[in-house]
């Protein structure tokens, strides 16, 4: 298996992972994709209660993108444990639980409850812009990212991976922030806040007037991003922002990222993930990269 | 004979387009060879992709006419602007590929055959775009009651599509908000006009016609099935986009809110709030 990587301490079984937010907990999908061939499937964000999200229009289509303000809605942490858990026990994936909050506690609620779960990495959202109070009011602030990752990491059991966001001005200062209040992996980029207006019906596009910019518009962004946190830290990054077929997830691969998460592109594809995977064990055997090491930063070392 | 919904998992493919035509101002019909039709019911959707890579999402389009043994669905839809996915879909000739999934949605349940034959009247309501679902609806309604039982009643703002397809299926009432055919108002006009009544009504179109007549089913205490529609960006249940208030707390969402792509597009009018 040429495509193992390991985020932290935890392996998969190769590089492929799905954006929170994108593939639900996996049943949904699971209609078109075997589950077990992804190396996690990354869940919805999980609050400590029931979140309601935003009022509808949720979506908008923009140029090779889309623009959503769902508004983390989700069922709460109770159900998740319920329900979600273990649906995903089922298959021969690892488990990536999204966990968001408005406050501290409510974040450490969440991970609190999920210390003796079969979950085997948790990724923090600090990064939503949608939801106004907490999530992205600690990401964008280097303190209050490295607040975050302190508290959480001095009571998670399992790993955690920070979710930065890229409405910043300089991402590498949040990801050493990260890294230095004990972040086992970051993950990045969450969406990037845009706006859309309905000419014809003179009004705002979102109910919520602005929302997250995803798609395969935000690539290059997402892509120089990872290549700068990929030269300010040591730990593992999983890229994200406009994967949508194999050659994209090779480029973040190239610039330094371990995992890849293919987001948006489920909508519209909903075999992406599976066709990323194989196109990247394709490119591996095509270049002659006997492992995914070999890979990982190559155009930054070389 | 059709699966269960619970059995026919949705697929996304590629399609090919058999016919089109235009068949009123932006209003256009296409008809569409895939083996997704052995396996769609009345009242669900199929997602429509452009081949465009800036128009990524999928565009939800109902089914108009279904026909499982030669493989066709018949889609009606309207061209919302320039520049759209719905203009590039208008363009396409016979023979060219066109990307679909399907089927999607829960569809109208016309399963328990001998509860409806029990039904007295059924009252099956359009309004605009949400005339052409309600024509296959129609159709299946034909091998269940008799057509003296079948009330079909379809509103549109001016001009009007589809009349020539429904007349065959029951008693056809048109409503045109400009006065140009049939009664002059809505279809609660219409309702009101021709006295109509039913222990049975199904219902498309926009939203404020459904709250007319989700409250008209209330005040009859008549059996109401709506058919919902919004934004949605996946169609199969797992961008949480396309949600609407329901009644009693979902087993899905833990919250009063539903899926209209997964859990509808059809509801009960009672199990949501509009």
């Amino acid at each position: 298996m040429r495509s193992r990587i390991k985020l932290g301490p935890v392996e998969l079984k190769n590089p492929v992972m799905t954006a929170s937010g994108t593939f639900g907990s996996g049943e949904e999908y699971s209609e078109f994709v075997d589950l077990n061939r992804l190396g996690a499937v990354v869940t919805k964000g999980v609050s400590n209660i029931p979140w309601r999200g935003n009022a509808t229009p949720r979506i908008a289509e923009t140029h090779g993108g889309m623009l959503n303000a769902i508004g983390l809605q989700n069922p709460g942490i109770d159900a998740f444990i319920e329900k979600d858990i273990p649906f995903l026990r089922r298959y021969d994936t690892k488990i990536i639980v999204n966990v968001c909050g408005k406050t501290l506690e409510d974040y450490l609620e969440v991970v609190e409850k999920l210390a003796d779960q079969p979950v085997d990495l948790l990724e923090i959202n600090i990064s939503c812009p949608n939801v106004k109070e907490g999530g992205i009011a600690f990401g964008q602030r280097p303190t209050g990212v490295f607040d975050v990752t302190q508290a959480v990491k001095k009571i998670a059991k399992q790993p955690i991976i920070m979710k930065l966001s890229p409405n910043v001005t300089d991402i590498t200062e949040v990801a050493r922030a990260a890294e230095a209040g004990g972040a086992d992996v970051l993950s990045l980029i969450n969406t990037l806040t845009g706006m859309k207006i309905d000419i014809h019906k003179r009004e705002f596009a979102l109910a919520n007037k602005t929302g997250g910019l995803s798609g395969p518009a935000i690539k290059p962004v997402a892509l120089r991003m990872v290549y700068q946190t990929a030269n300010a830290v040591s730990i593992p990054i999983i890229g994200m922002g406009g994967i949508a077929i194999p050659e994209d997830a090779v480029e973040f691969i190239l610039a330094g990222a371990t995992g890849v998460s293919v987001g948006t592109a489920n909508f519209y594809n909903p075999y992406a993930t599976i066709e990323v995977l194989e196109g990247i064990e394709q490119y591996m055997k095509e270049y002659d990269f006997p492992d995914m090491e070999s890979m990982i930063g190559f155009v930054r070392k070389h | 004979m059709i699966e269960s919904t619970k059995e026919a998992r949705p697929v996304k493919k590629a399609a090919r387009v058999v016919s089109q035509e235009k068949i009123a101002e932006d209003i256009y019909s296409m008809w569409i060879k895939t083996d997704v039709a052995r396996r769609a019911m009345p009242g669900q959707f199929i997602s429509v992709f452009a081949n465009d890579g800036s128009k990524l999402l999928p565009r939800p389009i109902s089914l108009c006419e279904i026909f499982h043994e030669a493989d066709i669905l018949r889609i009606v839809y309207r061209v919302t602007a320039a520049n759209t996915g719905t203009e590039l879909f208008s363009r396409l000739k016979a023979g060219e590929a066109i990307e679909i999934m399907g089927p999607l949605g829960n569809g109208f349940d016309l399963s328990e055959k001998n509860k409806l034959r029990q039904v007295r009247k059924v009252l099956i309501i359009g309004g605009g775009i949400g005339v052409p679902p309600m024509l296959q609806l129609a159709k299946e309604f034909n091998h269940i009651l008799d057509k003296h039982q079948i009330q079909l009643l379809m509103g549109y703002r001016d001009e009007v599509f589809l009349m020539s397809d429904f007349k065959d299926f029951g008693s056809l009432y048109i409503a045109t908000e400009n006065g140009s055919l049939g009664t002059v108002g809505t279809v609660m006009d219409a309702i009101d006009e021709f006295d109509l009544s039913a222990d049975m009504i199904y219902a498309c179109g926009p939203v404020r016609m459904l709250r007319a007549i989700k409250g008209y089913a209330k005040k009859n205490r008549c059996t109401c099935y709506l058919s919902l529609e919004e934004k949605m960006a996946c169609g199969v249940g797992a961008c949480l986009a396309c949600i609407c208030r329901s009644k009693e707390i979902d087993p899905h969402s833990n919250l009063r809110q539903k899926r209209i792509c997964k859990d509808g597009p059809v509801f009960l009018s009672t199990e949501v709030e509009i």
